[in-house]
């Protein structure tokens, strides 16, 4: 009837995991409580949950990523501390415990962090740049996103429920084999990637569509917002690469549930394949992370410094360029394999080259900079300590490029700061400066500076205190993944390291912080005019926060930067633009389609770990007959009346003539 | 049984934290061979030809961001400025032509510092086979006729000749004092030659995570001058266990870190038979999905 599953797979041994779900749960439970006495539910389930609106979804996968980012730093929190006190002796996390401590925070950190913050981010800025209402298929990004959070669930149901994988959090075989992995770890890993792959697969096909079918009249590829050029990358290589990793999986399942030996040691099973497929996807995925964040970067360092992107075109080329060639670099992942001198010598160059592209764009931002006046809000400040950040990742990036170099640094501590230099230095303060950057767009009201300020020095210190030191261990000769070790002298290093994982926590909780106390001031911090960056794109010509449909009118795009061109003429005319004509359009219906399926994919997955087949049926047949009754429905849409459009769009612009000083009767 | 093993582990450690420390210099910046010197050499280059670039464009994007802070009133003013072909080229040949070069040094430093490249000497190189386990190393000594277990001994200033291979999952064999590290995976034979220039004791490891026992996964290389290698290898052949597949199986399944010890014989083409067996199957049963 329940498969494996036994009173027996819950760690009642271990305290840790128990009190951190007691907790977790004992939260969850009170907030719902609350939020039912409360009388939200309606509201939580009619605007947000079932919502098929971009920026709703976008702002639920940003959400979804700060907490999974607590999550995730905890575990971080758990090794700093483990490995600051495990010299010489076992520490407090036995390796069993350990190990799947590291597995969960990597799988965490790329898959339910980095992955739905830039994500969500996309979702929710991609349609409002390109001057139109929706994405593509909104419906299907309502799926995407419940995909995704099945699979967190499952990943945070191991923690109770069974176990987590302890193989890292790229399972390499035949490590994630049955023959070496007998528990169920390994299958929580794989069904939740599965699952949660898929809807980030439909999100990238939505994406590239909206962008290349969607756009405001007017608005050429040359003239797109370079945020909406980097997503576009970025999505393109989701598209192509994401299979790859779903195929992958596939066949790792294969081995574990029906003994075919794709990977295994024996019977013609071939781990390295394993290894050259999993970093095909694994390379090209760092870009889909970075890309975006470099997009964010360009619309930052552009507003805040009150000028044109600098070198556009040559950011276009260069945004390109770095999209294909992460397509030929995955080798540089395993020189250490033994491929021989001429192979790692090309993949070493390949890898290389990639770092012209992105030096371009790190001068084109600095002459971006230069000759502007540059306004330090928190994203700026971000953007700084980014460009100056991110350089040290590069070059240390490079420097693991050169294949000798490699052979001693490789899987090394040195490794680890490097991939943390440019995810922490790169995509996640790029998520940092977005969210300060469009949170006033989303909600209406600007975060609170001194709590982001706050927030910004807490985590840019604490992350030079918590990972500087990394290099230099690696340096040392110490390797990754070490529950315990017997060298005297790698210990300061990991106390230092430590001190910053703490640095970092104070980060976060300024974060919380500011976001709590942006709540309460939200009367002051309010956002009246549509646009409190002096922004240049067409997110900033609409309301803050938009209407459910972006634009009442799709704005006529006429150049490069079209908010900044339709402003600037209202400015020297001291008159906005004509009055459009208000025309009636439809919206798409709210749907409960992605809620219904991921919860039969949770179920799946769930049943599928435990080997509970019966469920395993139910979940599929459910999660399909939710896509049929999908299909079937008669009415998705909604008619919005030329008169509303209008009205509201009045009140848009009276906030605009307020904000460009232009008397009222000039608007009419 | 833990208890033993936590008394054996803190043998290993103390004799390893021995020999962490000679000079309590970084291991990869105190190299102890020609292959480690290479490496250290080539990273010393080419961060210094990286840093050429890194650090003006760190004090670059410092000075601006200060000089053309809005409250700065003397900064120059170029609203409107965002293109130029002088500079759009400039900014595209610079990575470029350091990239070029640091593409050739890689390329050329890729072949010279290969792995199974065979390292010049006059000294005939010694051979040493090499098989990863759950969680410790067995170094075989194939025209010794020995075999030892978590202490690799070498002759100082003779080439050595890796064949490695695991009998368990993936594993990579790294003494970061002598150089280059290879992965170690069942069915393979990967080849890797290293050389210490003077005799001393160096830390060795396995560099790629391999499961519960990982951490403990270490082992001492005691490089000696050639005559006590001669004098290591006379004591120990004939002394102690013979390797045999049944001793063989016994080591394997004893999944913990060991002290070192030594087998006194080694039948003839035992490494072979082990690369071709690819780690023996043995399957292994759960409760409750929990791994014990």
């Amino acid at each position: 009837m329940f498969g494996k599953l036994t009173l027996h797979s819950i760690p009642w041994d271990q305290p840790i995991p128990l009190i951190a779900a007691a907790i977790v749960g004992g939260a969850l439970f009170a907030t719902l409580v609350w939020t039912w006495r409360a009388g939200h539910i309606p509201y939580l389930w009619n605007e947000w949950i079932t919502s098929v609106d971009h920026k709703r979804i976008g702002v639920m996968y940003c959400l979804f990523a700060l907490v999974m980012l607590v999550r995730g730093f905890v575990d971080a929190a758990m090794m700093r501390s483990q490995q600051a006190i495990a010299e010489g002796n076992g520490g407090y996390l036995p390796p069993e415990h350990y190990d799947q401590i590291f597995s969960a925070h990597g799988t965490i950190m790329i898959f339910f962090v980095a992955m739905p913050f830039m994500i969500g981010i996309m979702n929710f800025v991609v349609p409002l740049q390109l001057g139109v209402r929706d994405v593509a298929f909104p419906t299907l990004n309502n799926v995407s996103f419940w995909l995704t959070a099945s699979g967190a669930l499952l990943i945070n149901v191991s923690l109770v429920v069974g176990e987590f994988a302890k193989t890292g959090w790229l399972a390499y075989p035949p490590l994630s084999e049955l023959r070496f992995s007998p528990g169920v770890g390994v299958d929580y890993y794989l069904w939740a990637l599965q699952i949660s792959g898929v809807g980030t697969l439909l999100s990238g096909v939505n994406l590239v569509t909206t962008i290349l079918k969607m756009r405001a009249p007017g608005m050429g590829y040359t003239r797109m917002p370079m945020f909406c050029w980097t997503s576009l990358a970025s999505n393109l290589l989701i598209v192509a690469a994401f299979p790859i990793l779903t195929a992958t999986l596939a066949m790792l399942l294969l081995d574990r549930y029906l003994g075919f030996h794709f990977f295994t040691n024996d019977l013609g099973g071939n781990q390295m394949m394993f290894v050259n497929l999993i970093w095909a996807w694994g390379h090209p995925e760092v870009y889909i992370l970075i890309l975006p964040a470099f997009g964010i970067f360009s619309e930052v360092v552009s507003t805040f410094s009150s000028k044109p992107l600098f070198g556009y075109r040559s950011m276009i080329v260069a945004t390109m360029v770095i999209c294909i060639l992460s397509f030929m670099v995955w080798l540089h992942h395993f020189f250490t394999m033994g491929a021989g001198a001429d192979v790692n010598g090309f993949f070493g160059v390949t890898t290389m080259i990639i770092a012209v592209p992105t030096g371009v764009k790190v001068f084109n931002w600095l002459f971006t900079m230069y000759g502007g006046r540059i306004r330090f809000h928190v994203p700026m400040m971000w953007a700084v300590a980014f460009m100056i950040t991110f350089v040290i990742g590069g070059m240390t990036g490079v420097l693991l490029a050169v294949p000798p170099a490699d052979f001693v640094l490789h899987n090394s501590l040195f490794l680890v700061a490097h991939f943390h230099n440019v995810i922490i230095g790169g995509v996640l303060f790029g998520a940092f400066a977005g969210y300060n950057y469009w949170f006033p767009k989303a909600f209406g009201f600007r975060l609170d500076e001194f709590w982001g300020k706050t927030a910004f020095w807490l985590w840019v210190v604490g992350f030079y205190v918590a990972f500087m030191p990394l290099y230099v261990l690696g340096l040392m000769g110490m390797t990754r993944r070490m529950q315990h070790y017997d060298v005297p002298e790698w210990q300061p290093w990991l106390i230092l390291a430590a001190f910053g994982a703490l640095m970092i926590a104070g980060g976060i909780a300024s974060q919380v912080m500011q976001l709590y106390v942006s709540i309460k001031r939200r009367k002051d911090l309010a956002d009246l005019s549509g646009d409190p960056w002096d922004g240049r794109s067409l997110e900033w010509i609409t309301t803050s926060p938009p209407p459910p449909f972006n634009f009442a009118v799709l704005p006529n795009v006429k150049g490069e930067e079209a908010y900044w061109g339709i402003k600037s003429q209202a400015r020297e005319n001291r008159e906005l633009s004509e009055t459009p004509k208000y025309e009636a359009f439809s919206i798409p219906r709210n749907s409960p389609t992605g809620f219904v399926t991921a919860f039969f994919t949770t179920a799946l997955g769930f049943a599928a770990v435990w080997h509970i087949w019966w469920l395993v049926i139910l979940g599929f047949l459910g999660a399909w007959a939710t896509f049929v009754v999908f299909a079937w429905r008669d009415e998705n849409e909604t008619e919005v009346t030329a008169e509303e459009a209008r009205q509201l769009d009045d009140k848009r612009r009276a906030a605009k003539a307020r904000m460009l000083d232009i008397p009222a009767e000039a608007t009419a | 049984m833990p208890m033993l093993n936590h008394m054996l582990r803190w043998q290993t450690a103390c004799v390893l934290a021995a020999a962490a420390c000679a000079g309590c210099a970084p291991a990869l910046l105190d190299p102890a061979g020609p292959v480690a010197a290479g490496e250290k050499t080539l990273l010393i280059n080419s961060v210094a030809v990286m840093l050429g670039i890194v650090v003006p464009v760190i004090l670059a994007t410092v000075a601006f961001a200060w000089w053309f802070r809005v409250s700065n009133a003397r900064a120059k003013h170029l609203p409107e400025w965002s293109y130029s072909g002088k500079l759009e080229l400039l900014v595209w040949s610079v990575p470029l032509l350091v990239i070029i070069f640091l593409g050739g040094m890689g390329w050329i430093a890729s072949h010279d510092l290969d792995p199974p490249r065979a390292i010049a000497s006059k000294q005939r190189p010694l051979t040493v086979q090499v098989i990863a386990l759950d969680w410790k190393w067995l170094f075989i000594y194939p025209e010794q006729g020995v075999a030892s277990v978590n202490r690799l001994v070498i002759p100082a200033g003779t080439p050595v000749n890796f064949r490695i291979t695991s009998a368990t999952v993936m594993n990579s064999f790294f003494v970061p004092r002598l150089g280059s590290q290879i992965y170690a995976m069942a069915g393979m034979e990967a080849k890797l030659n290293l050389m210490a220039d003077r005799p001393g004791r160096f830390r060795g490891l396995s560099a790629h995570y391999s499961g519960e026992g990982f951490s403990d996964m270490a082992f001492i290389v005691d490089a000696v001058p050639p005559r006590q290698f001669a004098r290591w290898v006379a004591t120990t052949r004939g002394q102690g266990a013979a390797l045999t597949p049944q001793s063989y199986l016994a080591l394997a399944r004893h999944k913990s870190a060991e002290r070192p010890f030594t087998y006194g014989s080694v039948p003839a083409g035992f490494f072979q038979a082990a690369v071709k067996q690819a780690g023996a199957p043995v399957h292994e049963t759960d409760e409750g999905g929990r791994e014990s």
